[in-house]
């Protein structure tokens, strides 16, 4: 049986009105007291729900934790793109200053070297944001996890309220979603 | 015995930036001679196909990550078995550099590193340079 079998809210509810039912029939006045307390059960449960509810955990699972899984994943891919850059720029410098006996080529050479070190924080920062995308996927799903054993199966994803300012301002966009420069001219030039 | 800097040297990683960096590293250093693989399961077929005097590999890969390569070359049938060895990684935890020592590496590098740690290392394994 699995957890959410065994904690389905549901049918939690129903043991408890079906023990209120059987009690109800009953003529003792202790039995009274017992009632009120199961009826408090149950609106505790009911109070959970709607607090769970409230909460909108649907949008951590799916919108939120997605999201952010997106955005890192575009660190990784610009640093990388923004490192070979850097060591196809040095690799010339590097090649350009080769085997010339002057001082400047030696400086060039000894700088270069300190650039292709300081490259190897891709790496590093791959590998710990890549730990990073492990975490979030593992709270995404453990969330989903929660959501099926209290019988949360409202699956909307709240919509975009700001307004204004706040509405436009939403940072760098994925690569996929991100307009270019050459449809950001065609689409002013329309305007003319 | 001046070590033969024509030597091949095999640069195994998964970042293709690091293999790059390493490889710039080592011909400042004065070895041109370097080949690149991107897991341990290519770095093994290449050493079993190659002869290499040094290997410069990452752990965290895959399908075969570097401590397996380095227990697959060092349990080998291979002349070049004792090839040496040397780890470049982020892996820093003592338990790990036991193990990579079993296993028998040469020496161990901790990412993010410069040249002169490159240098030293190379030199305390293959000789001065």
């Amino acid at each position: 049986m699995s957890a959410a079998n065994q904690y389905d809210r549901s049918k939690v509810v129903t043991i408890v009105n079906s023990v209120i039912a059987k009690m109800a029939d009953s003529t003792d006045a202790n039995q009274e007291a017992v009632i009120k307390e199961l009826r408090g059960v149950l609106d505790v449960i009911q109070a959970f729900r709607q607090d769970i509810a409230g909460l909108r955990p649907q949008d951590l699972t799916a919108k939120h934790v997605p999201g952010a899984t997106d955005e890192l994943d575009a660190v990784v891919t610009a640093t990388k793109q923004a490192t070979d850059t850097i060591m196809s720029s040095c690799e010339v410098m590097e090649k350009a200053a080769a085997g010339k006996a002057d001082p400047l080529a030696q400086t060039v050479s000894d700088e270069v070297t300190k650039i292709y070190e300081a490259c190897s924080f891709q790496d590093v920062t791959g590998q710990r944001i890549k730990k990073v995308v492990g975490v979030l996927g593992e709270i995404q799903s453990k969330v989903e996890h929660l959501l099926e054993i209290v019988g949360h199966n409202d699956d909307t994803v709240s919509q975009d309220t700001r307004t204004g300012d706040a509405r436009l301002l939403n940072g760098p966009q994925m690569p996929a979603n991100a307009m270019s420069q050459e449809d950001i001219d065609k689409l002013l030039a329309s305007f003319d | 015995m001046a070590v033969d800097k024509t030597m091949n040297v095999l640069v195994v990683d998964d970042y293709a930036t690091m293999r790059r960096i390493i490889r710039n590293l080592l011909n400042q250093i004065g070895f041109p001679n370097i080949d690149e693989a991107s897991d341990g399961s290519a770095a093994l077929k290449m050493f079993g196909e190659k002869k290499y005097g040094m290997i410069v590999s990452d752990w965290n890969m895959e399908p075969m990550s570097g401590m397996d390569l380095l227990k697959g070359i060092r349990g080998s049938a291979s002349e070049n078995k004792s090839v040496p060895f040397i780890m470049v990684t982020a892996e820093s935890k003592t338990e790990n550099i036991i193990a990579a020592k079993q296993a028998g590496v040469n020496n161990y590098i901790v990412k993010p590193f410069n040249a002169e740690t490159l240098k030293a290392k190379i030199t305390a394994v293959l000789g001065a340079l």
